[in-house]
């Protein structure tokens, strides 16, 4: 009798203790740092959504071996100094065992001594080439480097032989960076760089730099930058009936683009993820699966079309999901399994991270696609 | 391409940029004549100008004459709203405190219309079509008559009101000397009223016309509300000629310096004239120097 009770009470009891272990697993915490608000929002935004919807999403499927993703995400406004903080908070007081973004390399930059310091890792949403190069230990990123936007481009300019360019860059980070790369690639593309201008960021008139660049001799005109400055080029160019083929930055490859710049948008050629393009790519294609689900999944959460900002966060948390599933919980083993990141196709392109390489892209991360009827087409 | 060509060119984008700068340079010298402090809220009233009537007009779906037309009037009660909710109930306000006031209620603004319609960049078409005219060798657009034709009439009914009738009478009035204009019977707060209520329809009349051609966003107030101020500083803060040779004379100068120096130097031409002007001749290109009495 008191054996069988015992018995009944050891079953009991197991029964109790394992379910408790299974909820009481505490979540894994990873933080995130989006500008949420601020001038780039157009960044933060999808990327919290992005980042939120697949958090979510892993939650929903059980969680990573029974435990569940916490995500903690504060908004750092585009600000470096409200990024500092708010790093500082996640390491602190949330305890994050990881941490997806910034948004914009100058948060990013700034927040780079603080996990370095305190040996989180860091998988950056920003573009910077600074940021991985020189390689530091806790830092990756997701965001497509400049430099490979640049070569792509270049690389189509070689084809189709024109060597003389002029470029128009907007006086911030992302179009000095651009304009840092531009400058430097041209010459082993054997092009020349005839016109070299820039505009500012809240600038509403380029007509003066447009006619600048057409007295010049360039062939064609790349302009670098972000909302809506590139949108204002484009009409300001066909204003002046500008003849030179227009080629852009990465920067505006999302629909808000065509909508802004209208008509003047047409026939005008820019790098952009492959996200854009999704249903466009030929089958074969590596990432056109975790593409389309990532396409399908935004338009159903938030009614708007997924593009690659949101795209980089997608692929952070994916590759935390990667290290966490292959058992790594503690920030050293995390970042070593980061590392070890192989064909990884996410949204921005197929990642191979190693001890040397921490963007882990390569320029084939570009498509070159060109506006036609208010809509992408790939470029051959 | 000839030089000059390119010249007429830098010359016509600039007058077109400075007729804008002009008409917000009068908002600043409408309010600064009668109540003698600076309101930096005008730039935000060109925003709203710029975004009601894009809301009006591709989200609610009303005809672009109709939208613009309810734009005015709205961006006119919000500059109504805030004269007497944040101006008037300060008794004993210096002009400083005032200043700093309207600093707030820019920001106040923007948060809002922020709040209200996101923070993306929306375009808006123009008023007659996007064909090209041709000038000498030079560019510009239908809508760019628009802008000049706008500012002409706005400067030449402003005028009238100033000098001929007794509401802009009594306004000047008011700027010369507050506590005489009230002891002849004016009413000075009335007066102060109509000046945000004029300033900020000006203000949403400059961003409606502009917004086909730089397209608008919750933020657009900030650098063209420098920028009208710098012409109002040029032009001495007079509401008239002055306040539209100084708009002119800096978006010419903007244009031709980025044109023929470096287009790097764009905003930098700008701030330089208007500390230039602000140390040589604070009171103005254009007015003589005025002896005070004290």
């Amino acid at each position: 009798m008191k054996t069988q009770f015992l018995r009944l009470m050891f079953i009991f009891l197991s029964i109790v203790l394992s379910t408790a272990t299974v909820v009481a697993a505490p979540p894994i915490k990873i933080g995130a740092l989006f500008s949420i608000t601020g001038p780039p929002s157009f960044l933060g935004e999808p990327e919290r959504n992005s980042a939120q919807m697949v958090v979510d999403e892993i939650n929903k499927a059980g969680g990573i071996k029974g435990r569940k993703i916490e995500l903690v995400v504060y908004d750092t406004q585009g600000d470096a100094t409200k990024a500092v903080q708010a790093a500082s908070r996640l390491i602190k007081d949330d305890k994050v065992v990881a941490i997806i973004g910034p948004s914009t390399t100058g948060d990013t930059m700034a927040v780079i001594p603080i996990v370095e310091k305190a040996q989180i890792p860091m998988v950056s949403c920003a573009a910077g080439i600074k940021i991985t190069e020189p390689v530091k230990r806790w830092v990756f990123k997701t965001a497509q480097n400049d430099s490979l936007a640049v070569a792509r481009i270049f690389e189509h300019l070689k084809k189709r032989k024109i060597n003389k360019i002029a470029i128009l860059t907007v006086s911030d980070s992302f179009g000095a960076s651009g304009r840092e790369q531009l400058k430097n690639q041209a010459a082993n593309f054997g092009i020349q760089i005839v016109s070299d201008d820039t505009y500012g960021p809240k600038d509403t008139d380029m007509t003066v730099q447009l006619t600048k660049i057409r007295s010049s001799q360039a062939q064609i005109l790349i302009c670098w930058g972000t909302n809506p400055g590139p949108a204002v080029i484009a009409r300001n160019a066909r204003q002046l009936g500008l003849k030179l083929p227009l080629y852009m930055s990465h920067g505006v490859s999302y629909k808000k683009f065509i909508e802004l710049a209208g008509d003047a948008a047409e026939g005008i050629i820019l790098p952009s993820g492959r996200v854009l393009v999704a249903d466009l790519l030929p089958n074969s294609d590596k990432q056109k699966k975790s593409l389309l689900s990532y396409v399908r999944d935004y338009q159903r959460h938030f009614k708007a079309e997924g593009d690659h900002f949101g795209g980089h966060a997608w692929d952070a948390v994916m590759l935390l999901k990667g290290a966490f599933e292959k058992g790594a919980v503690t920030p050293a083993a995390i970042r070593d399994q980061l590392e070890k990141t192989r064909h990884f196709a996410g949204i921005g392109g197929i990642f191979n991270y190693s001890p040397e390489d921490h963007s882990g892209l390569t320029k084939d991360a570009f498509v070159l696609v060109e506006i036609r009827q208010k809509d992408w087409v790939l470029v051959k | 391409m000839q030089f000059s060509e390119q010249l007429i060119q830098y010359l016509l984008s600039g007058l077109s940029t400075g007729a804008i700068y002009a008409l917000i340079g009068f908002g600043f010298a409408i309010i600064y004549n009668t109540t003698s402090i600076i309101n930096f809220a005008q730039g935000e009233f060109v925003m709203l100008g710029g975004m009601m009537s894009v809301y009006f007009f591709s989200v609610l779906n009303i005809p672009l004459p109709l939208a613009v037309l309810a734009a005015i009037p709205l961006a006119t009660a919000t500059g109504a709203v805030f004269e007497r909710l944040a101006i008037r109930p300060l008794k004993q306000a210096t002009h400083l405190n005032l200043v700093i006031i309207t600093i707030g209620g820019s920001i106040l603004i923007r948060g809002l219309a922020m709040l209200l319609w996101g923070k993306d960049t929306h375009a808006m078409p123009t008023f007659s079509g996007n064909e090209p005219l041709n000038l000498g060798g030079a560019t510009i657009l239908p809508q760019h008559l628009w802008i000049f034709g706008i500012t002409l009439i706005i400067i030449i009914c402003n005028r009238l009101f100033f000098n001929y009738s007794i509401t802009g009478k009594a306004m000047r009035a008011c700027a010369c000397n507050r506590k005489a204009a009230s002891l002849v019977g004016i009413d000075v707060r009335r007066m102060v009223l109509f000046s945000f209520i004029i300033s900020s329809a000006m203000g949403a009349m400059a961003g409606i016309i502009i917004a086909p051609l730089t397209m608008t966003s919750y933020d657009v107030g900030i650098m063209l509300g420098l920028k009208g101020f710098c012409a109002a500083i040029i032009g001495g803060m007079s509401s008239g000629f002055g306040t539209l040779l100084g708009g002119l004379l800096l978006g010419v100068l903007e244009s031709l310096g980025a044109g023929l120096i470096s287009s790097g130097y764009k905003d930098a031409i700008a701030f330089i004239i208007l500390l230039l002007i602000l140390f040589i001749r604070p009171q103005g290109l254009f007015k003589k120097a005025e002896t005070e009495r004290v």
